[in-house]
């Protein structure tokens, strides 16, 4: 016996845990294969364009690489007094070509955002540098115009030294980072993205609340009813999905406007006065109304699939043990769908938070989302980095919702089919 | 305290649904109280049907059941008061079985302390006593119908319905939860209706049976009854093994009638047959006819043995005989001396009692 060594052999003499690593290891390596194209297509389409937004968001290499030289040179500056020959001269020998190059409006913009002025100093520079004589720059810069002894100046240009920045984050909160590098809000006039992150969780909430209330029958009916009705009304519900998103939001203008057929029956019933139409449409009504409604799929079949998988005689059960058929259900039955509830709340949110297209057609001024600035600085602004920045606020602010469902109902508990 | 022989009454009950076909014909049904009554029937019987009504999740059609001399037709399921075990058990799997147990007692509004003292002795009473804090999921089979059960039993109902409820379990925990559903049975004497398929389950637990076929009770009788007097040959069929004879009724007189078979004749006992010409069918009961009988039995016929085939404890013989080629015997295993082999022509005999002339299939 191998008793002594506590070690199994097998047949070929080989101890047991080493054959079955290697018989494990072909099977892990061909599993591996089986999924590794599927990998390689999430990497191409997930990973490498989030991790592009991200660099994109954070990226600020346009002023270090516009003054390679003083960047170099003030490495050594502590900043508290102004900086020494070698970073004037750095600056005006970077500065040179930036002019001769005619980048330096870039370079003028971007400081001015630092420090307020900067730009009519910087454009004096342009003008005058081109009669300074070798050596003793310091001197020569600072005759001509007197901000640059001022200490400040050049401290904003250091500020800009690191080719990184959380400066557009800043931005989509409301905040900026001022002179002093303290972290302030932007002046009360100014403040846009706050009330759209507001408006667009609100609206986002109540999408899911309206659709979760407009489910549970629905998907209730569907699971109960004889196969032959529940198909035809899996049909009604899924029909929807057939039809493409543009046509359906159109239909809600056609629906909603206030010449609309909506308002045209109520007006006809006499519910509203003909000269007193209620808007419907181009404001956070029309935006709830047409989102619920495109996103109802989304809620239906997750509760569907759940309750599909409660067997009637647990209700039959509670009502034999003598609980009313209210009791039985809310006890019973309501339970046993919360795994459904939770996957169909969790998908509808998901999607109503950074929902596009509906929003942008029948929202109006004040039903837009924060997808919409999203999509205004991808495409009219071009401020791609900012835009980079707040979709990159948006998924975070979803895995932070994944993340406190996760701790409240456990994952495990999502059932979504 | 005397029983009520009619505790439970099904009175002229017809049960349709889709207005054409009736699952359930003219059913007439007294249940004593405290008594095991099981409905016995294939599939599409309409015994489940039956139960049902009984809990309340189906209307008849027509007709009343009476619950202690109340009709109940009108009542909904949860103030009717009857217990029910599922086929499927149907624990709610979000609770423990603490929470499946208290929760009767619970929408009873009971005091804490009579919930908690209740459900103990519930648990008690089907030996799960540790089992509370666990969740129907991570209990057995045998288990989880021992919870339904105690969980029917928990509120002291008048009635406990059980619609096939070891229909999910192995053939030995059936056997054995068989007995223990019957000792708790008669340990607190309430009333159970039982429904199953499985004669064996019907024949081991109930003081009577109800045998249903097409929506009709063949025959209500206690367990011996049933086996050794069916009344028709739907049920002697049903019930047990059995061996037939269809022929034509040649001779009858006090007690006993000659039966014309295409080849001979039987003396049998007339059950449903009343005149000469008639048809029938003759039933026996395998263990009834012997091989090479000791005694004078009144039919002996020769047979030949076409297979044999060995069940450890019995033997059984397929004969032809009276150009029956499916004539069963059963042999017990300690009659060695018996010259069993196949092709053997061998001496059968049996009373002409324990030949039942019944109606023809």
């Amino acid at each position: 016996m191998s008793s002594e060594t506590g070690k199994i052999l097998t047949t070929d003499g080989i101890p047991l845990e080493e054959s079955l690593k290697q018989a494990e290891k072909k099977n892990k390596i061909k599993a591996f294969l089986l999924v590794a194209p599927l990998l390689l297509f999430l990497i191409i389409t997930y990973m490498i364009p989030i991790g592009d937004m991200f660099s994109r968001s954070i990226d600020d290499k346009m002023v270090t690489n516009m003054l390679p030289k003083t960047y170099k040179a003030m490495e050594t500056w502590d900043g508290k007094e102004l900086p020494p020959e070698e970073v004037f001269e750095a600056f005006y020998l970077d500065y040179k070509i930036l002019v001769k190059n005619k980048t330096a409006g870039k370079l003028q913009t971007q400081l001015n955002y630092e420090k307020n002025g900067f730009k009519s100093v910087l454009k004096k520079l342009a003008r005058k540098q081109k009669k300074f004589e070798e050596g003793n720059y310091k001197e020569q810069i600072m005759k001509v115009h007197k901000r640059w002894r001022n200490v400040e100046y050049w401290r904003a240009i250091k500020r800009r030294a690191p080719s990184y920045t959380y400066s557009k984050y800043l931005k989509g909160v409301d905040m900026y980072s001022n002179e002093d590098g303290k972290i302030v809000q932007v002046s009360e006039d100014r403040r846009i993205h706050r009330i759209l992150w507001i408006r667009t969780v609100e609206v986002a909430f109540f999408v899911t609340l309206f659709c979760f209330l407009m489910a549970y029958p629905i998907a209730h009916l569907l699971a109960t009813l004889p196969m032959k009705y529940s198909n035809l009304l899996m049909i009604c519900v899924l029909l929807p999905f057939w039809t493409s998103l543009l046509v359906r939001t159109a239909s809600w203008m056609i629906l909603l406007q206030q010449q609309g057929i909506v308002n045209d029956f109520f007006v006809w019933t006499g519910l509203v006065a003909d000269d007193n139409r209620p808007e419907m449409m181009y404001n956070k009504t029309g935006t709830y109304v047409a989102m619920t409604q495109i996103l109802l799929p989304f809620m239906v079949l997750p509760l569907y699939s759940v309750m599909k998988t409660i067997s009637p005689s647990l209700m039959r059960a509670g009502k034999s043990l003598g609980a009313t058929p209210a009791v039985a259900f809310f006890k019973v039955y309501f339970p046993l769908t919360i795994p459904g509830i939770g996957a169909g709340c969790l998908l509808v949110f998901i999607l109503a938070i950074g929902y596009y297209i509906t929003p942008a057609l029948v929202g109006g001024a004040s039903g837009t989302l924060i997808s919409n600035q999203i999509a205004y600085h991808m495409k009219s602004t071009l401020d791609w980095s900012f835009a980079s920045a707040m979709g990159l606020m948006l998924l975070t602010g979803v895995l932070v919702i994944y993340w406190i469902y996760n701790k409240l109902v456990g994952v495990d508990n999502i059932k979504l089919g | 305290m005397s029983k009520k022989a009619d505790f439970v009454k099904f009175d002229k009950v017809d049960k349709s649904y889709d207005g054409k076909v009736l699952v359930v014909k003219d059913l007439n049904l007294d249940i004593e109280e405290g008594e095991f009554v099981t409905m016995l029937g294939p599939s599409g019987s309409g015994k489940t049907t039956c139960l049902m009504m009984l809990a309340g999740f189906e209307t008849p059609t027509n007709g009343e059941i009476f619950l202690d001399n109340n009709p109940i037709s009108n009542i909904p399921p949860h103030k009717r008061g009857i217990g029910m075990v599922f086929q499927n058990y149907a624990l709610f799997p979000h609770m423990t079985v603490f929470e499946n147990l208290a929760f009767p007692l619970k929408v009873r509004k009971m005091s804490k302390e009579d919930i908690e003292k209740r459900v103990d002795k519930a648990l008690s009473m089907v030996s799960l006593g540790g089992f509370a804090n666990r969740m129907p999921g991570q209990l057995s089979g045998g288990q989880q119908q021992r919870v339904a059960v105690a969980r029917a039993l928990v509120f002291d109902p008048a009635v406990v319905l059980m619609d096939e409820p070891l229909g999910a379990l192995d053939k030995n925990l059936r056997e054995s939860m068989q007995y223990e559903i019957k000792h708790i049975h008669e340990s607190i004497g309430v009333t159970v209706v039982y429904v199953t398929h499985d004669q064996g389950e019907a024949l081991t637990m109930s003081n009577r049976i109800a045998v249903f076929n097409d929506g009709k009770v063949q025959q209500l009788s206690s367990p011996d009854k049933l086996y050794e007097e069916p009344v028709n040959s739907f049920v002697a069929e049903f019930i047990g093994e059995n061996n037939t004879f269809g022929g034509e009724v040649s001779e009858i007189s006090n007690g006993t009638c000659k039966v014309k078979l295409e080849k001979g004749e039987i003396i049998a006992n007339p059950i449903s047959v009343k005149s000469v010409g008639e048809k029938t069918t003759v039933s026996i009961r395998p263990e009834r006819a012997l091989i090479n009988p000791k005694d004078k039995m009144d039919n002996n016929q020769k047979g030949k043995i076409e297979e044999v085939i060995y069940h450890g404890d019995h033997t059984r013989v397929r004969l032809n005989l009276l150009g029956n080629s499916e004539f069963i015997l059963k042999v017990p295993n300690s009659s060695q001396n018996l010259d069993i082999k196949l092709g053997n022509e061998i001496n059968i005999g049996w009373n002409s009692h324990d030949a039942r002339a019944l109606d023809p299939k």
